[in-house]
């Protein structure tokens, strides 16, 4: 065994951040969805049964009273920043690693309050304070950061506020963890399969692996994931200061008080840095948020990533950030417009690239995809750009809807756009083919019968007479030829506001051409068209 | 050894300028297998315009820009707000790799368009407003310059001032499974032609399932040059509207 120990770090930690951001009545039962899965969920969901990566529908089965809230990192981001600023009078070294996540070495501030355990429930005393007491926060110190974020996991599991991992003995406190935990701080799910499946349960297991074994087999990614398991940091030795002439830095004029514009600004400074440090074979992991109002205000923030930050990464932490000041509180938020921004990367490793993933299935996302949505989002406002994502629902428009591009990681795996996603049966679900031309709003038509009487559906789902006849808006009407249906769509039964009782048809006319309509209430409209 | 870092902005450069010597299936972009006797160089040629028409004018252009997905590349849908993401999935279309752009607006449109060619392999639009030869020779050096593909799904064909490098129109559609008041939609076949400027002086024409009984896109009779002796015999009573003729399809549907 080495001498080398991790830097004894405290972590605090919010669970379930993404619901607290969202700002809920503390005692209602509430869930984050991304993807349509569940991302975090209140106390008051948990204790219905709801978990973490469950299916929205599975989620509101559990607990019906849930209320559903979109997850939104800049909103997680931005509701983190005054609880990071409360620490600002214990160290000026507080790092963000994650909305809800921030750390900080304890080595000055220890010795000042008198000790780790004294450190951690001052730290614990003063987040709850900042977040108004309703909130538990849990704090973990230990060797290395990936120790104090189990500790202050554990200390959530215990229902305690603090554990404190005592000096030395981190391995032996990692060790019975599952394996699986390495995914909180490393993103190499793959290796972490890989070691599930070869019997390998406990971080005790893997820390027992020889590194020059886990080096051969699994690379760079297996390394670092051996690490964290053996109580070490990710790379003590890797990591070095920079020279300050990295950094790069924009005057504004006219200064930025607007997020929208911040956001732009964030993107334009992060992508220069990248490619300052890409042209040096480098790659960013903690950076340095620096802005100057007009009053000569200085705010600065420090976020760090376990992997490297690609220009992507990089310039969402920076637009948070900026959203975090311009819309904090009174008491951090800057009195004037931010005329410059700096952006200091505190902490460099040599860029070992991205690689193809080993078991496929990854790909890689063009810098010109990024640059192009960036440069359009800019243009064309955040909402304009997005991209499809899969639902459960019966008709063609709900099956696929449109999520913001800035909700979604690019880089990433995302089976939520796979129709194959969806396994769930929908009863009354309009049958493939689909429509390939589907209305945003469904538009009325005329349908008659053959001697031209209105046709209508009764509520037993009975046709007055075969419909012979279909004129669309500003048409002349025309023979159909073919008919289908009525297929009856009875929804949201329970709701009286959004019940809605329609009957589909199939309908091709004598062109050839197949409508997909819809009568409710007397009424004929054209949802969409088979073209 | 220390190793000097590579000096990325010219390995850029570098990649650049070797671009155009890259092999020749490269500068074709895939379709599906259905498509390939129809369009003389086996698929979509990077830096072209293609406009679908007719009857099945969306499905077709899902139809072409699926395979493109499927091979990794991007596509992105500049407005056309209605068209249908589920029939694009059930065409071959990866969704995962499809870029969504609300409509910009006549002032913006030349510009997203332009930004788009850039970044992703195919652009599919449905420009509502007539488009100057300016824009128009714009957008096409831009997508020779980054080997992309602009392509129209339907809409009016007028809008362009120069006629589209390829036009793949559709005759009227004939749909099985469906009765009067029993059955659903199941199968379509329709009748494709494609004719151009380049390389397709005459027309070629296939009757295609689009999609057929198991969803996938086959020929159901083969492919032929439009106007010489067929002996297609179910098609017959089809041709007897005319011959058409490279630039104006002589059936097209309103829709």
């Amino acid at each position: 065994m080495t001498a080398e120990v991790g830097t004894r770090t405290l972590v605090v930690w919010c669970p379930d951040w993404p619901v607290l951001a969202s700002d809920p009545e503390p005692a209602a039962p509430v869930i984050v969805v991304r993807a349509n899965r569940v991302v975090a969920a209140s106390m008051a969901a948990r204790a219905a049964g709801v978990e973490v990566g469950l299916r929205r529908r599975a989620a509101q089965r559990r607990c019906p009273s849930v209320e559903v809230v979109a997850h939104d990192p800049g909103r997680d981001a931005r509701a983190f920043e005054p609880v990071a600023s409360s620490l600002d009078a214990v160290t000026p070294g507080v790092e963000v690693s994650r909305p809800g996540t921030l750390a900080f070495a304890t080595r000055g501030p220890s010795r000042y309050f008198g000790g780790d355990e004294s450190l951690a429930e001052r730290v614990a005393w003063m987040v709850s304070g900042a977040l108004g007491g309703r909130w538990p926060v849990r704090v973990g110190v230990a060797d290395g950061a990936f120790g104090a974020l189990l500790a202050a996991q554990a200390a959530h599991r215990r229902g305690v506020a603090t554990v404190v991992v005592p000096p030395g003995e981190a391995a032996g406190f990692l060790g019975p963890h599952p394996v699986a935990s390495l995914l909180e701080a490393v993103e190499v799910p793959d290796v972490i399969d890989v070691w599930q499946r070869l019997g390998l349960r406990t971080l005790r297991h893997v820390a027992e692996l020889p590194r020059g074994d886990v080096s051969a087999r699994f690379g760079h990614p297996g390394v670092a994931a051996h690490r964290l398991a053996s109580g070490l940091d990710l790379r003590p030795l890797a990591a070095r200061h920079p020279a300050p002439d990295l950094a790069v830095t924009r005057d504004l004029d006219p200064p930025v008080d607007r997020v929208d514009r911040a956001a732009f600004v964030a993107k334009t400074l992060a992508d220069q840095l990248h490619a300052r440090l890409a042209a040096d074979g480098l790659a960013c992991t903690q950076v340095l948020v620096e802005a100057r109002t007009e009053h000569g205000e200085v705010l600065a923030r420090r976020w760090r990533h376990e992997g490297a930050l690609t220009a992507g990464a990089l310039a969402d932490r920076v637009r948070w950030q900026l959203d975090g000041w311009l819309t904090g509180s009174g008491a951090t938020r800057p009195t004037a417009g931010v005329d410059r921004l700096t952006l200091v990367p505190v902490e460099v490793v040599a860029a070992r690239g991205r690689q193809l993933g080993f078991w496929g299935g990854e790909t890689l996302v063009d810098e010109r995809i990024w640059r192009a949505v960036a440069r359009l989002q800019g243009q064309l406002g955040a909402e304009a750009v997005t991209v499809p994502e899969v639902r459960g629902g019966r008709g063609p428009g709900e099956r696929v809807v449109r999520v913001p591009v800035a909700t979604v990681d690019l880089t990433e795996d995302r089976p939520a756009a796979r129709p194959a996603s969806i396994t769930e049966p929908w009863p009354g679900q309009v049958p493939a083919p689909a429509p390939a031309t589907v209305l945003a709003e469904p538009e009325p038509v005329v349908v008659a019968d053959a001697r031209g009487r209105p046709v209508t559906v009764s509520g037993r789902i009975e046709v007055s007479a075969p419909p012979a006849t279909l004129a669309l808006p500003g048409r002349r009407p025309v023979r159909l030829t073919a008919w289908a249906g009525p297929w009856p769509v009875d929804e949201r039964w329970w709701d009286p506001e959004r019940h809605r009782r329609r009957a589909r048809f199939q309908v091709v006319d004598q062109e050839g051409a197949a409508h997909l309509l819809a009568v409710e209430a007397g009424a004929w409209w054209r949802e969409a068209t088979y073209d | 050894m220390a190793v000097p870092a590579p000096d990325l902005v010219a390995l850029r450069e570098l990649g650049d300028r070797v671009r155009p010597l890259s092999a020749a299936a490269e500068r074709v972009l895939p379709v599906p297998a259905a498509f390939a006797d129809l369009i003389p160089q086996g698929g979509l040629v990077r830096g072209s315009t293609v406009i679908t028409g007719g009857s099945a004018a969306s499905s077709l252009a899902l139809a072409l820009a699926g395979p493109v997905t499927a091979a990794g590349q991007w596509c992105a849908v500049v407005g056309v707000a209605h068209l249908g993401l589920l029939a694009a999935a059930e065409l071959g279309v990866a969704l995962e790799r499809t870029l969504l752009i609300a409509d910009p607006g006549p002032q913006e449109w030349a510009g997203t368009v332009a930004a788009l060619l850039d970044a992703v392999e195919v652009v599919v639009v449905q420009p509502t407003a007539p488009i100057t030869p300016t824009t128009q020779r714009r957008l096409i050096a831009r997508a020779r310059d980054r080997g992309s593909v602009l392509l129209q799904a339907g809409g009016r064909s007028d809008a362009w001032a120069a006629q589209p490098d390829l036009t793949v129109d559709s005759g009227p559609s004939r749909w099985e499974g469906v009765g009067i008041g029993h059955g659903r939609l199941r199968a379509r076949r329709v009748r494709v032609q494609v004719s151009g400027r380049r390389g397709a002086v005459r027309p070629r024409e296939a009757e295609l399932w689009l999609p057929g009984p198991e969803g996938q896109i086959a020929v159901a009779a083969p492919t032929r040059t439009a106007g010489s002796v067929g002996s297609v015999g179910s098609v017959d009573d089809r041709r007897s509207r005319g011959p058409a003729t490279a630039d104006a399809p002589a059936w097209r549907d309103a829709g």
